[in-house]
C-alpha cells in the first residue's frame, strides 16, 4: 500500500456562531471569530488517499482525475464563497476547520476510484490545520 | 466524529550540545560543532496535536484560544529567548531536540481540554523531531 497526497486551495469567508446561544455567549466562546460580518482565509487542502500501485500504469490514482474530483466537489462549492451562507453542509455545522475537514471528507468518499480515503487535512492558516481519518 | 487540531508555535533559543559523562575530546568527536563553548541558536517551531470528539455546540476539539493560553504559560514563557542549557528540565539531560520534543509532550500533556496525540519539533528546517509517548507514530 501506498499513500499519495494531492493538494488543493481555496479561498473562502466564514464566522463562527451558534444560534442557540446569546450573543454574549457566543462572543465569550468565539471570540473575533464571532464578528457577524465574517472574515477570512486562505485554505489549503491536503487530501491522502491509500492504494496499490497499478503494475501496468506506476499509478495510485490518476493525479489529474484526483485533481478534477478535488475540483468539481471542493473547491468550485467553497472557493470564494461565504461557506456560513452558500455552502449548504455549513447551515447548520459551524465551519471550524474540524468541520470544514468532516465535510470535505464527506463529500469525496467514495468518490475516488481504485483508492481508499486515508485522510484529509485542511489548513486555516499555516499554523492551524485539522485532520479527519473517518472515524466515528 | 474524531478529529485532530494541529497547531504551530515559535520560539528562538540557544542551547550547546554538551554531556558531563564525557570528556572534552569525546564532546567534541561526538557533538562537533554543537560542542562549541558558548552555545549557538535556532528557531525551533513546535506542532502540538491533539484529538477528540468535535463538540456540536462549538465545531471544535477544544477552544483554540484556551490551547494558545496554555502554551503561551507553559511553553513559550519558559523556553522563547532562553539558553535551553539553564533551565532546570536539562539539568540532568543533554538539549537535544529528541530531549526538548519530550519534555514539550510532558508539558502538553497538563493540558486537559483535549487528548494530546503527539509533538513534532523542527529545529531547523532541515531536522525535525516527534515523539508520541508510547503510541505509535504511524499518521506522520
Amino acid at each position: 500500500m501506498i499513500l499519495l497526497t494531492r493538494k488543493a486551495e481555496f479561498s473562502s469567508a466564514h464566522f463562527y456562531w451558534n444560534d442557540a446561544w446569546s450573543e454574549e455567549e457566543n462572543r465569550r466562546v468565539f471570540g473575533k471569530c464571532a464578528n457577524r460580518n465574517g472574515h477570512g482565509h486562505n485554505y489549503t487542502l491536503e487530501v491522502t488517499v491509500a492504494g496499490e500501485v497499478d503494475p501496468v500504469s506506476g499509478f495510485v490514482v490518476d493525479l489529474k482525475q484526483l485533481k478534477d474530483i478535488l475540483e468539481r466537489e471542493v473547491v468550485s462549492v467553497y472557493d470564494h464563497r461565504h461557506l456560513n451562507l452558500e455552502v449548504p453542509e455549513f447551515a447548520k455545522a459551524i465551519p471550524t476547520t474540524e468541520n470544514i475537514a468532516i465535510a470535505i471528507w464527506q463529500r469525496l468518499e467514495g468518490k475516488i476510484p481504485n483508492a481508499k480515503l486515508h485522510r484529509v487535512r485542511v489548513y486555516e492558516m499555516p499554523d492551524l490545520f485539522a485532520d479527519f481519518y473517518g472515524e466515528r | 466524529m474524531k478529529a485532530y487540531l494541529s497547531r504551530r508555535y515559535h520560539f528562538p533559543a540557544s542551547h550547546r550540545l554538551h554531556s558531563d559523562a564525557y570528556d572534552a575530546e569525546q564532546n567534541r568527536a561526538v557533538f562537533g560543532k554543537c560542542n562549541h563553548p558558548h552555545g549557538h541558536g535556532h528557531n525551533y517551531a513546535v506542532q502540538v496535536t491533539v484529538s477528540g470528539e468535535v463538540d456540536p455546540e462549538t465545531g471544535m476539539v477544544c477552544n483554540l484560544a484556551d490551547l494558545d493560553a496554555f502554551a503561551q504559560a507553559n511553553l513559550l514563557d519558559r523556553f522563547d529567548h532562553t539558553n535551553l542549557n539553564l533551565l532546570d528540565c536539562f539539568r540532568e539531560s543533554v538539549s537535544t531536540t529528541e530531549n526538548l520534543t519530550i519534555e514539550i509532550h510532558r508539558i502538553f500533556r497538563g493540558f486537559t481540554a483535549a487528548h494530546l496525540e503527539r509533538v513534532h519539533v523542527e529545529e531547523t528546517s532541515n531536522n525535525s523531531f516527534d515523539y508520541a509517548g508510547n503510541v505509535d507514530l504511524r499518521f506522520i
